[in-house]
């Protein structure tokens, strides 16, 4: 097997938005998950020495990047209750001695579903683009960004009617437009 | 009596569409399933609507372009602290 090999300047193209997801489903804030995808990158070019090529350079920079999460919960946390006993490693020899530690993360998006999701996300978009672009735009607010119906009608100044029939014309073109291939 | 609980199919896909904002209520709800009953064409649309719904919520969350822009500059400044 050929060993890896790091290249950092590909890595924002590569990486970035997949780092992003995968921060963005564990701290559920879209500015602190961008401020750290960008201290992983820091970090990793700090520590690109130590890179072995034993992993795939993704794999490398989530490892990371779980570190830089992990670090970032025990700062809430350690705002929260300073008095709080904290039980921790004694040393070095006994890191990963925890049991939890040791089992693999359920959680862990492999690398199938990541590109099946940047696929259907393309896909998505491209449907979206085929639309008029006030059914887009209604559909857009109310599906992905997820506005109340009234939010919407208030900023757009249609009817609630309006915008039901705009709904409905925009999930009709979308479902024939993705049935190809996605249902 | 028969428009109690009988809706006709465009009334059917808007509670429909209204269902998968969870904004239906209970009873229209009902009329809904009831119509399903009968009505094959509102059955296919009901089941492409709720797939569309599953398919948008598994869409990824994407770094739009001008959060690109940023990381980008700041990683580049950083790249070349390290290589001079």
């Amino acid at each position: 097997m050929p060993k890896h090999v790091i290249d950092p300047n590909q890595w924002i193209n590569l990486y970035s938005d997949y780092l992003f997801n995968y921060t963005i489903t564990r701290v559920n804030d879209k500015d602190m998950a961008q401020d750290l995808v960008q201290d992983t990158f820091v970090a990793g070019l700090k520590s690109m020495k130590n890179f072995k090529g034993e992993a795939s350079e993704r794999t490398w920079l989530i490892s990371i990047l779980k570190r830089k999460i992990i670090d970032y919960y025990r700062k809430i946390n350690s705002n929260k209750g300073k008095a709080e006993v904290r039980m921790n490693y004694s040393g070095d020899e006994n890191e990963g001695d925890w049991l939890e530690e040791r089992v693999a993360d359920p959680y862990d998006k492999t690398a199938e579903d990541s590109i099946e999701n940047t696929e259907l996300g393309i896909a998505i978009d491209k449907c979206l683009e085929k639309l008029p672009a006030k059914q887009a735009q209604v559909f857009e607010m109310k599906t992905i960004l997820n506005y109340e119906t009234e939010a919407i009608c208030n900023e757009l100044n249609i009817t609630a009617s309006n915008l039901w029939v705009i709904i409905h014309r925009a999930r009709t073109a979308m479902a024939s437009c993705l049935e190809k291939s996605w249902f | 009596m028969s428009n109690k609980f009988f809706i006709p199919c465009k009334e059917a896909n808007h509670v429909c569409d209204k269902t998968q904002y969870k904004e239906a209520t209970l009873w229209e709800k009902i009329k809904l399933n009831i119509h399903l009953l009968y009505c094959k064409a509102c059955r296919k649309y009901t089941k492409n609507n709720a797939k569309l719904t599953k398919l948008i919520t598994k869409k990824p969350v994407v770094l739009d372009a001008s959060a690109k822009e940023q990381l980008k500059a700041a990683f580049e400044k950083e790249l070349a602290k390290q290589q001079h």
